[in-house]
């Protein structure tokens, strides 16, 4: 797999530390080794909405790459209800479904990208630089659907 | 069935083959089944519900599964890693027709798509008149792949409904 220069948290110069939600054991394998290729960290894995939140409130993590189709909770809804209570919540939609009427309410919703399946290595790079370094934009965001 | 409705999803199984094999595909057969599906080799199965609704049945020869999986996973996997490999042709499923619900609905289609879950019995029911089941098989370099499509599409049945009430 291709090599990336590594992304860094801008605060400290540490390697982002993610949370990867997606029901398939295989897509957050092959999410979880694409986003060490640009030197980030995986501190978590859920396979399902709810686990997401609790994930969330547990690790904190920069950045969540989240699944939309899933058992119990869907990606949607877990990331409006991550963000209600975390307004600086850097959350990517990761996923298949990608028409126009999802990707929106995904974006009114809280999330701060989206990227279609299968995932390009290249692709998923330029979004998590773009979130990386989005914090301002990503917090008026979030404070006007507050 | 509505060729409009199957485009889609021959197109987008195109497309995620070719990048997950990193090879050419072909269409090797279409056909209508009448019969009840049976399975030949690994299966994942999508529900769709809405004003599509019905199923998609994804059915990959252990060779191609195989060769997929180790594609995807970055590593060789090999027949004992049976977890891996399912999951492998589920992923598959989930992203062949998630791209093509995707072309649908930016096309005025509106319906939800139920998570892949892998078919394991040897036969399915068998479809029926307003259902009946489109079978499209892809020839790869290490086995075949085949889509079995039944599919109803139920905004004329609201606008059958709507003349008889009218």
């Amino acid at each position: 797999m291709e090599k990336f220069t590594p992304v860094k948290r801008s605060e400290d110069g540490q390697p982002v530390r993610y949370l990867i939600v997606d029901d398939s054991v295989f897509a957050r394998k092959n999410l979880a080794r694409m986003v060490e290729t640009f030197g980030g960290q995986v501190i978590g894995e859920a396979g399902d909405g709810v686990t997401a939140i609790s994930e969330y409130e547990r690790l904190t993590p920069d950045i969540v790459l989240m699944d939309i189709t899933m058992p119990q909770m869907e990606g949607i809804e877990a990331a409006e209800k991550i963000v209600r209570d975390h307004p600086g919540a850097r959350i990517v939609m990761v996923s298949s479904v990608g028409y126009q009427e999802n990707i929106v309410a995904a974006l009114q919703r809280g999330a701060r990208h989206f990227v279609q399946k299968p995932v390009k290595p290249e692709v998923l790079y330029e979004v998590i630089k773009y979130v990386m370094r989005d914090d301002t934009a990503g917090a008026q965001s979030a404070g006007a659907g507050a | 069935m509505r060729m409009d409705l199957i485009q889609p999803f021959i197109n987008s199984a195109d497309a995620v083959l070719a990048q997950g094999l990193a090879s050419s595909i072909a269409i090797e057969n279409l056909s209508m089944e009448e019969e009840a599906y049976r399975r030949k080799g690994i299966a994942a199965e999508v529900c769709l519900t809405g004003e599509i609704e019905g199923r998609i049945i994804f059915d990959v020869d252990l060779g191609a599964a195989l060769q997929l999986a180790s594609r995807l996973a970055g590593v060789e996997v090999s027949e004992t890693d049976e977890e891996l490999v399912r999951e492998a042709v589920c992923e598959l499923a989930n992203q062949i027709i998630g791209n093509a619900v995707t072309t649908l609905n930016d096309q005025g289609f509106h319906f939800h798509v139920r998570p892949p879950v892998l078919h394991t019995s040897d036969q399915g029911s068998k479809s029926s008149e307003d259902t009946e089941a489109l079978v499209l098989c892809f020839n790869t370099s290490s086995g075949n792949i085949c889509m079995n499509v039944a599919l109803r599409y139920r905004r004329q049945d609201t606008a059958e409904r709507a003349a008889i009430a009218g």
